[in-house]
């Protein structure tokens, strides 16, 4: 009974609690997301947005509750290469000697043998992926060479070429230009399409109405879950913003 | 001063040293060690753990000697320690408010005074100075066995997980969300900077093992944006520096280890300044503009 409720979600995080040596960075959050969602992750910096992806990934412990992925328990999910993480911009040392072929071939790693050296098919992956991302031509740039923009688009093809059903997306459009943003959101329809869930975290108001069919306001813990239509209200926003008033955060408009 | 070398023609500079079997014994050993340290440096430089090898390099001394009083190869008692002391350097870190870098200052001193106070009252049938400073010319033949076995199984080790290391210093939580044992890439990185303090210890001593691990990395990092390119210059650079750093000390009678390390950082320097993208006169764009 309880394993076939669990299939329905792709994620299924129940009353996560995260601490780091002693201090609480997330407690109490459940999140259920099914195929071809994509949710919105809003809340201020140490809010607990990236605690809740690194629980997700497994590169942090619970001290309490539990994680599904696909149904499955997160070694499981990891064995599957379920998850892929997009990195925000500042997390990545710009200056690693490696470049876009190289780290869109990382997205393969987890299901190649001891050495890593890929197979016909793991070329193909690659390959296709860097066209998706439309970086064809930047396939042998180092990572310092690349905008922002560019450097967002190489992480993505990772995440595509892991073949990954679940994506996390940490501040996707922070930093990007406007061809890299379009094209994101253009890729954000065809993963829907393909059945991927999605969860993105966002400082952006717009782009959450844009994009997400849910959203999840945390502080710590959730202030508010639901559909973007009946979540997303000025009241839930400014108690996640500490109080701040939304017209503040995002202008009058919204 | 004896400058007699200047005066000699290039054959005899370059022959006359090898003609003896010592010196051919030194340099073979020197290349192979300062290889294997020049190897892992590639590593060490794109985790950012120069000063974790300055520490590792330090706290294995304790262990090379209590090693040598109980009689077990030198590289188990380095690896005790080495690994130990890291771990009290994550214990230290976690339960208290101090800033990582003092705790590894202050763990790899302890060890380190420690490991002197331990010759001075253990054993006197090893000298300190061999120890701290590198005896390339007179390794013994248990050890250079023992040096030989341990370098092929850092490169060995190296060379398996080459990529899996490559993603952990470049992107630990992809690693991770993989399904990549991060924590064991960590203990083998950890594990092979003890094992390689080890070998190099004997060739320049404990204070200068550090520059090897932490030098051919860092220029070759100025040289190439290429993962490959970045463990090949490293390890040339160290092959190179080994080479004339014996032939230097054999030539101008000065220590070994010193003259290795010398060389190492003059390349650097050259390196520093003239890269070619990352050198302080861009050669290559000197070049450029003068067509």
């Amino acid at each position: 009974m309880k394993s076939m409720e669990f299939e329905k979600y792709r994620i299924e995080a129940e009353n996560i609690c995260v601490d780091y040596n002693g201090k609480v960075a997330l407690y109490d959050a459940t999140l259920r997301l099914k195929a071809g969602q994509i949710c919105g992750l809003v809340g201020m910096n140490g809010a607990g947005k990236t605690t809740f992806f690194n629980a997700l990934t497994g590169f942090v412990n619970l001290s309490k509750g539990k994680i599904r992925i696909n149904g499955e328990t997160l070694k499981t999910s990891q064995k599957d290469q379920a998850v892929a993480y997009v990195p925000q911009n500042e997390g990545i040392d710009a200056d690693f000697p490696v470049n876009v072929w190289d780290i869109v071939m990382m997205g393969r790693y987890g299901s190649m043998n001891i050495f890593r050296s890929p197979r016909e098919s793991d070329i193909q992956a690659v390959k296709n992926a860097i066209e998706r991302v439309d970086l064809v031509d930047y396939s042998f740039t180092p990572i310092g060479n690349l905008s922002g923009g560019q450097r967002k688009r190489t992480f993505l093809a990772r995440a595509i070429a892991q073949r990954a059903s679940i994506l996390l997306l940490d501040e996707p459009f922070a930093g990007v230009d406007i061809r890299t943003e379009k094209l994101i959101s253009e890729l954000f329809i065809q993963f829907k399409n393909e059945g991927k869930t999605i969860l993105l975290s966002t400082h952006d108001m717009i782009h959450v109405r844009e994009f997400c069919d849910l959203v999840l306001l945390i502080n710590k813990t959730v202030v508010a879950y639901g559909d973007t239509s009946e979540v997303f209200t000025p009241e839930n926003i400014t108690s996640t913003f500490g109080g701040m008033s939304p017209d503040f955060l995002f202008g009058p408009e919204s | 001063m004896d400058v007699s070398f200047l005066t000699i023609d290039i054959n005899s500079f370059i022959f006359e040293p090898i003609a003896h079997e010592f010196m051919r014994k030194a340099i073979l050993i020197s290349i192979l060690i300062t290889s294997v340290c020049g190897l892992l440096s590639s590593f060490l430089t794109l985790k950012g753990w120069a000063l974790m090898g300055d520490a590792v390099s330090h706290a294995v001394m304790p262990g090379v000697v209590v090693a040598y009083a109980i009689g077990i190869p030198l590289s188990i008692g380095a690896f005790v320690f080495g690994v130990g002391s890291v771990a009290l350097i994550g214990f230290i870190k976690h339960k208290s408010r101090i800033k990582e870098d003092t705790v590894i200052g202050l763990v790899f001193t302890g060890f380190f005074a420690l490991g002197i106070v331990l010759i001075s009252k253990i054993t006197s049938e090893i000298d300190l100075m061999h120890i701290l400073y590198g005896t390339p010319l007179g390794i013994p033949l248990s050890d250079v066995k023992q040096t030989i076995f341990i370098s092929f199984l850092v490169v060995f080790l190296l060379s398996i997980f080459r990529k899996d290391l490559m993603l952990y210093c470049f992107d630990p939580r992809h690693a991770k969300t993989i399904g990549i044992n991060v924590s064991f890439l960590h203990y083998l990185l950890l594990t092979c900077l003890s094992l390689a303090a080890v070998v190099g210890l004997q060739a320049v001593g404990i204070v200068l093992v550090v520059a090897m691990l932490i030098t051919p990395g860092a220029t070759a990092y100025l040289l190439t944006d290429k993962f490959d390119e970045l463990s090949i210059i490293s390890i040339l650079s160290s092959i190179i520096s080994s080479l004339i750093g014996i032939y230097l000390s054999y030539w101008l009678d000065i220590a070994p280890g010193g003259s290795i390390v010398l060389v190492q950082t003059f390349i650097f320097l050259f390196a520093f300044l003239f890269a070619p993208r990352y050198g302080i006169f861009k050669v290559k764009q000197l070049l450029s503009s003068s067509k």
